[in-house]
């Protein structure tokens, strides 16, 4: 169980054969996609390409202060990302702070608490651990949190005057925008629930993929992935519900009033 | 009694405005003037500034969900968060004798709301913001979308609520309506208001 395989640059190669002959196909039925393939492709060989080497030179060196300032940006990228998905948003900071925020604190915590307590490399921070851990929880992370902001910042605008007839019956804001904050927290769980439903009948992950290709024994790949997973879960929950009810706090005031004009206009 | 003194909010006021208990005032003006911020403001809807106060009541020592059950608003378009009708309503099996007087059948708690019409969504509407028993009534044209029959029969019932003393501003475009029901006449034009002549 423990050969690994190494790939030469030439098995590389062979492999792009395939893409090669897609593009010849849509070069021949007219469909113009080549192109749009060529350049994705391309981007993947020089991203990956990088970022190997960045990973290569992180782990040799192995200073905490880099791996932070590696996660930091990790955090304002997916950050950025949540702040793109939405279709309104909040005004100013917030917009950007409180989805960012969310993420990252549930993110973070959850994978330093992994690490220190369940994974335990040592150092606890060794960057071969840490990154890409980090990675997998904060890119579902990302995903639920734009979902639910985007659900309810959108909810909230299309629904305003049913919560306004609540609110004005004398419902305090939490009451009033209940149905609307219902939605967007399942259209932020909804991913990672259909996500652990499906795992192993549907889709094989590619953690676990990757470890048993990597000549990891079959039982200690699950597990691996099984810790994954309910990481991935517990994050995304917790970063769901903080930018959630953040994002109450802001769409309401003290005198629970539905604060539309702390949104942004939609877009488009 | 409703007491606003100098409510500021967006192009409107400072205005002051007292309306007795059992008082009706109407107010008219052109559209976009701004009568249904008006309203919006006395409620605690939009942030604004000014003293407002019902009785002994003053809206900046009472939390806001309370201020609005003693000071009930029906805006212009109402609004609904459930497939039936009945939910929205505390206590829909005292509603349903009620019905009849504002011609609406009185099977209409079991009614879905996507099958309204929106004249009966409006009395609907009417009947859920009495639901508190507010001492003070602000109603955004509640009979826009009502023939002339059923404008009566709502007219009545808010001559019900004025006997029992409920404070009742009304705004309105029908000039008739106002004669009928007002005991003032208001002009809100340029964030002013102003008193009509009877």
């Amino acid at each position: 169980m423990n050969s690994y395989l190494t790939l030469t640059y030439f098995d590389v190669l062979l492999a792009t054969g395939f893409l090669i002959l897609n593009g010849a196909l849509s070069l021949w039925l007219n469909l113009q996609l080549e192109r749009k393939l060529l350049i994705a492709a391309l981007r993947m060989v020089v991203q990956l390409l990088l970022v190997g080497m960045l990973l290569k030179s992180l782990f040799s060196i192995l200073s905490p202060w880099l791996t932070l300032l590696v996660a930091m940006a990790m955090v304002l990228f997916a950050g950025r990302e949540i702040w793109a998905r939405q279709d309104r948003r909040l005004r100013g900071f917030w917009g950007y702070g409180l989805g960012a925020g969310a993420m990252g604190f549930a993110g973070a915590g959850v994978t330093v608490i992994a690490l220190t307590t369940m994974v335990g490399p040592d150092p606890w921070w060794t960057p071969r651990y840490a990154l890409p851990m980090l990675g997998m929880i904060l890119g579902n992370t990302m995903t639920g949190v734009s979902l639910a902001q985007d659900t309810l910042h959108g909810a909230a605008a299309r629904e305003r005057v049913a919560i306004e007839a609540r609110i004005l019956l004398g419902a305090n804001r939490m009451e009033a925008m209940l149905p609307v904050v219902r939605r967007a927290l399942r259209a932020g769980f909804m991913p990672i629930i259909n996500g652990m439903a499906a795992t192993g009948i549907v889709s094989l992950p590619g953690m676990m993929t990757g470890q048993i290709l990597s000549g990891v024994d079959p039982n200690e790949a699950v597990k691996y992935q099984l810790l994954i997973m309910f990481l991935i879960a517990g994050a995304t929950g917790l970063g769901v519900l903080l930018a959630t009810f953040g994002s109450i706090w802001r769409l309401s005031d003290s005198r629970h009033r539905l604060r539309l004009d702390r949104l942004t206009k939609p877009k488009g | 009694m409703l007491k606003v003194k100098a409510l500021i909010r967006l192009t409107i006021g400072p205005v002051d405005l007292t309306v007795a208990d059992g008082e009706c005032v109407a107010i008219t003006g052109p559209s976009g003037t701004g009568k249904s911020v008006f309203l919006r403001a006395i409620v605690d809807l939009d942030p604004n500034e000014g003293q407002i106060s019902v009785g002994k009541i003053s809206r900046e020592n009472t939390p806001a969900p309370e201020w609005r059950s003693h000071v009930a608003m029906l805006p212009a378009e109402s609004g609904w968060w459930d497939d039936n009708v009945g939910a929205h309503f505390k206590n829909p099996n005292k509603i349903t004798p009620q019905l009849t007087d504002i011609g609406l059948a009185n099977t209409a708690m079991e009614w879905e709301v996507a099958r309204l019409s929106s004249g009966e969504k409006h009395r609907l509407a009417l009947l859920r913001c009495l639901e508190n028993d507010p001492e003070v009534l602000l109603l955004d044209e509640p009979t826009a979308a009502l023939d002339h029959d059923t404008t009566l029969m709502v007219e009545a019932l808010l001559r019900k609520e004025l006997e029992r003393g409920t404070s009742i501003v009304i705004v309105t475009h029908d000039a008739a309506q106002a004669t009928r029901l007002a005991d003032r006449r208001l002009h809100l034009e340029d964030g002013k208001l102003g008193e009509v002549a009877p």
